[in-house]
């Protein structure tokens, strides 16, 4: 049977990565941590260093805690889904490459109003920044469109294209529907009903809004950010980058975690985001420290 | 002549960037035509979110050849340096012409350049202008981005389009080379467009459903926004700055009309047009004066479906936004606000000046005795003290967490939700205005001593712990918040003594901070003793002695801090000096006479300054005050030469007391006279010369009536008192010779020209005045 992106949240994924595959792309599975965005994912964040081509194309889940609202909210939610492409070098035709995926996944350009709207990209965390677009589809932000310029506080040589895409906000379009939770998650099958989104995520999303906002220990989770921050050091001591930015973003989410409880302070702040940063540009430096003398040798014309 | 035409096709520029990008596009081709040689009118400039372009029209098609010449060595100059010179030209000695110089035959280099095709002056300008185009913000991207070196533009670089009449301009950037050959409308047009030229480009574009005259698309929004509005029975709230916003964003606008939930509108209008204007750049409308529930956005395709499907997305969209902006006034509003008051403890104000609760403690404290001393005409103090306990707790409210330009506003609508009085939500409200030079002012009494409280306490606090602006350097905005101050004590005619002001706030941030220095001190030294504690010391005495020199050493703290405290509250009022001047300023009045009055040093009254120097400057600008500023220097400077430090300014000071002060009332003249005649004469060994006599005289009516009226605060008495001096003084410098022979009459004389100095230096400190 045909796949029909518009029967479900899966169907949707599926047609997605058909549609990278075809284009050359890797198809990874996303990491296995708590993290807040896709470009966490470490075949963004250290894939996007250093000159080797890099093609890849994966979901990641989301968490961002504050964004929790209880089930309430017809689309906010503390846990959801991106859909991450990273293209190294960005190709001369990323702009159709991604308006083709939206075809794809059937959006009809001229029944949705389709634009690119300035939004660069920073995140201090990880000492990275670059330029680009949120695109809109009919007034929703779909999809985060950037070029990385720096990463890890080191220019992007070559650089890499991003692509995010919201998956519930495409389906809720490609769908029709005006709330999350009425996604179908999967369209009925081999005489199975379908499930909607929000028999799979409706109770978690109550659960976790009232764990992240009120429940969660915070004095635990002080001593979590302390030991994450050790142990990425830990690492960093001993070279080993990866296992030291997995400890980075195990600091940043719990340290997110903190802001939704309410307990940092505005001074506080600053400061823990330092402490994040320090450790996710440590981990990026010593990674670049590993791979460029390599990279060098590979690429005359590359240098750190 | 020729027509030119250049295209530059990006991925798409920032809506708010393309205006700067089509004056830099201007202004660049300009100046490469000026360095060519060739003189151009103003091209004309276009943008769309794709494009810039630029037609230049009636170029020639040659820049004119021009003969430069360049000087050599004399004609009979030694043959080494005429072949010197040969050799930097490559010519040969009969190629040289001799001309003229001052006299002497002198060898000239003539070379003839010849003219070029201004087409290949365009193919090397355009490279350059790309090159050197300033974007507020630049980018690399693709292959060529390997190296740090590859060309940067807004976004990637795509197309060139470089025709001169009709014939394309060879030129190559970083890979992209130029053509005749654009892209239409990135949805309704598929496939390449050949452009002919300048005089087919707009109409080729708007074939393929681009308009290329931003200004064309400005004026379509704009129209389109009233018609939808009209068509549904309401009335566009007009945003220049949206129509501009939104040409930028489209190629093909079209505005439409859509409608959101009426339920919304129990949210705060300001949250709705702010969250539709800002994150969806959405007009708003109103319906007989009131926010309406509709909104319009600009699409940028003419739908299949007459654009049911994109309203309707949109719809959706900010039914979202609103129904989050509702989430957060109904979750806000489950508290009061003294209540959410409560979490300004948890945010650091400063990390010298406490948290924002320490802060809103003071500023109430301060707003009360505002209006309790009648500083603020009309202010209840227990209202001025709640509003101003309140007035930041929406600081820490989920919808100014969200909206943060909103703070105040939102306070503002949930304390009348809650019930509290009117004049305290007001304040609540606008307790942060003025904000702005030219914006309104606040004038309720309560309002009025919140937010000036709220000031002058940010600029005592941070004067205090000595965190001043310095250069451009003004981390705390206090320039605007002196500023913000001077404005709301004009406008509301405030008086006061300025630093009886400070003096609250100054003295317990001090006080605040010596007391938590001792107690840290204490408590680390505690700490350090139960380390010890093993050691077998007794710490209880210990302890008690410790606390005892700690208070040995704290009250001595207190009187130095107090010094210290003041000095700084003395350096504050010179900055709201500077800040005073510098609105002035704009409002013609001259800082040297703002000087000369803030230099009597008892001025701290900043209405009364004002108007004392408003006088002084009608005077200085009257004959009188000219001649009389004259004068005052020429005495000035006589003093000066003279070293005169004698018993000079003993006769005006004692003329405080002086009983004579009464001099007006007629009644007493016949005493007064008497009395002055006998001073003169006891103080005098030689008859004083006519012109010195008169002078005598009107200083002793003019001082105290200066200073009378001074104190009645008529400033311009205490004027026409000084300007009855100039005649006299006048007078006395063309008769008498005040460098006499006779030490005596030289001591006297000196002594009067210094008693007429300090008689004027006591309206304002003619000293500084320039001119």
């Amino acid at each position: 049977m045909a796949r029909d992106p518009a029967n479900s949240f899966q169907d949707m994924i599926l047609t997605l990565h058909d549609y990278w595959s075809a284009h050359g792309c890797l198809i990874l599975q996303p990491y296995d941590m708590r993290m807040g965005a896709g470009t966490f994912h470490t075949a963004t964040t250290l894939r996007a260093l250093g000159p080797e081509p890099w093609n890849a194309a994966f979901v990641q889940p989301c968490r961002r805690p504050t964004d929790g609202r209880y089930g309430e909210n017809p689309n906010r939610l503390q846990h959801y889904y991106q859909y991450q492409v990273i293209l190294k070098p960005s190709p001369s035709n990323l702009q159709q490459l991604y308006l083709d995926s939206l075809s794809a996944i059937g959006i009809d350009p001229l029944k949705h109003d389709i634009r690119f709207v300035e939004d660069d990209w920073e995140s201090p965390t990880l000492g990275a920044w670059g330029l680009g677009w949120e695109v809109w589809c009919d007034g929703m932000e779909v999809t985060q469109f950037t070029y990385f310029q720096q990463m890890g506080g080191y220019d992007c040589k070559p650089v890499a294209g991003e692509l995010t895409y919201g998956l519930e906000r495409l389906a809720m379009y490609i769908q029709g529907v005006d709330n999350v939770y009425d996604l179908a998650f999967s369209a009925p099958a081999a005489g199975r009903p379908g499930v909607s989104y929000g028999e799979v995520f409706l109770e978690n999303e109550k659960q976790m809004s009232a764990w992240n906002f009120e429940i969660a220990e915070t004095d635990a989770l002080f001593d979590l950010f302390r030991k994450a921050a050790a142990e990425c050091r830990n690492a960093l001591e001993a070279k080993l980058p990866i296992p030291a930015y997995e400890q980075a973003i195990e600091a940043s989410h719990i340290f997110n975690l903190l802001q939704a409880r309410g307990v940092i302070g505005v001074q506080e702040r600053a400061s823990y985001m330092a402490q994040v940063r320090d450790l996710a540009r440590g981990s990026c430096e010593a990674y670049m420290e590993r791979e460029k003398e390599r990279w060098a040798s590979e690429y005359p014309e590359w240098s750190a | 002549m020729s027509d030119f035409l250049l295209e530059l096709r990006s991925e798409e520029i920032p809506a708010r960037m393309q205006k700067g990008a089509r004056q830099d596009l201007a202004r660049l081709f300009t100046e490469q035509m000026v360095a060519a040689g060739i003189e151009i009118a103003s091209p004309e400039v276009f943008s769309t979110p794709r494009r810039l372009a630029l037609i230049a029209r009636n170029l020639p098609e040659h820049t004119e050849a021009v003969s430069e010449e360049r000087k050599g060595p004399k004609a009979d100059a030694p043959d080494k340096a005429i072949e010197g010179f040969l050799r930097s030209t490559g010519l040969a000695r009969d190629q040289l012409e001799v001309m003229d110089v001052k006299g002497t035959p002198t060898l000239f280099a003539v070379t003839e350049v010849p003219g070029r095709a201004v087409s290949d002056v365009l193919a090397e300008a355009i490279p350059a202008i790309v090159r050197a185009f300033p974007w507020p913000k630049s980018m690399r991207w693709g292959e060529a981005s390997l190296s740090t070196e590859s060309l940067r533009w807004v976004r990637p670089l795509s197309g060139i389009v470089a025709l001169l009449d009709g014939e394309i301009v060879p030129c190559e950037v970083h890979g992209v080379t130029s053509g005749a050959v654009t892209l239409g409308h990135r949805f309704h047009h598929s496939g390449d467009i050949t452009i002919g030229g300048a005089d087919d480009y707009a109409m080729k574009l708007r074939a393929a459903h681009v308009i290329v005259d931003h200004a064309e698309r400005e004026a379509l929004i704009c129209k389109g926004a009233h018609d939808v509005a009209a068509q549904a029975g309401l009335d566009l709230v007009e945003d220049e700055g949206l129509v501009v916003e939104n040409a930028g964003l489209t190629e093909w606008p079209i505005p439409l009309l859509g409608h959101f939930d009426e339920d919304f509108l129990a949210v705060p209008p300001e949250v709705i047009q702010l969250t539709a204007r800002t994150n969806q750049k959405y007009f708003v409308c109103e319906r007989d004066g009131k926010l309406a529930d509709a909104f319009i956005c600009t699409a940028n395709i003419e739908g299949r479906d007459g654009g049911e499907a994109i309203v309707d997305g949109n719809r959706k969209v900010l039914a979202a936004r609103l129904a989050d902006a509702r989430f957060f006034w109904e979750q806000d509003r489950k508290k009061t606000l003294a209540q959410h008051a409560e979490g300004l403890e948890r945010i650091t104000f400063h990390e010298k000046l406490g948290t924002v609760a320490d802060k809103v403690e003071r500023v109430a404290k301060l707003a009360r005795w505002l209006a309790e001393e009648g500083i603020v005409p009309g202010a209840d103090p227990d209202l001025a003290e709640q509003a101003a306990h309140l007035a930041k707790a929406d600081l820490v409210t989920e919808m100014v967490g969200e909206f943060p330009e909103l703070q105040g506003v939102i306070g503002g609508y949930y304390a009348r939700a809650e019930g509290l009085d009117d004049a305290v939500a007001d304040a609540i409200r606008d307790h942060y205005k003025p904000v702005g030079q030219g914006e309104e002012v606040p004038t309720a009494p309560v309002t009025v001593a919140v937010s000036l409280a709220d000031k002058l306490d940010t600029l005592a606090g941070f004067f205090a712990v000595d965190e001043r602006p310095t250069g451009s350097k003004d981390p705390f905005a206090l320039r605007r918040a002196a500023l913000s101050s001077i404005q709301l004590i004009m406008a509301n005619e405030l008086r006061f003594a300025l630093p009886r002001a400070f003096l609250s706030t100054s003295s317990d941030v001090l006080m605040g901070r010596m007391t938590k220095g001792a107690n840290d001190l204490y408590d680390r030294l505690v700490s350090d003793l139960r380390t010890i504690q093993d050691r077998g010391a007794n710490i209880n005495t210990a302890l008690q002695g410790l606390r005892a020199s700690l208070d040995d050493v704290y009250d001595p703290m207190k009187e130095e801090g107090l010094k210290v405290g003041l000095a700084r509250i003395y350096d504050l009022l010179d900055f709201f000096a500077d800040r005073l001047k510098i609105q002035q300023r704009e409002a013609g009045v001259r800082h040297d006479l703002i000087d000369a009055v803030f230099a009597l040093g008892n001025e701290d009254d900043l209405v009364r300054l004002l108007s004392r120097v408003n006088a002084l400057q009608t005077f200085i600008a009257s004959e009188d005050g000219a001649n009389l500023l004259a004068a005052y220097k020429r005495a000035a400077n006589i003093l000066k030469k003279e070293d005169w430090h004698g018993i000079e300014g003993e006769i005006a000071r004692t003329g405080e007391e002086d009983p004579l002060a009464i001099v007006d009332d007629p009644d007493l003249k016949a005493v007064v006279d008497a009395k002055m005649a006998q001073r003169h004469s006891n103080a005098l060994s030689y008859t004083p010369e006519p012109a010195e006599k008169a002078l005598m005289d009107v200083l002793d009516q003019a001082e105290p009536k200066a200073k009378a009226a001074a104190q009645a605060e008529d400033f311009s008495g205490a004027m026409s008192a000084l300007a009855s001096l100039r005649a006299p003084i006048d007078r006395f410098f063309d008769e008498v010779t005040v460098n006499a022979d006779d030490q005596d009459k030289r001591t006297q004389r000196l002594n009067l020209l210094a008693r007429f100095r300090a008689a004027v230096d006591a309206v304002a400190d003619f000293s500084r005045i320039e001119g």
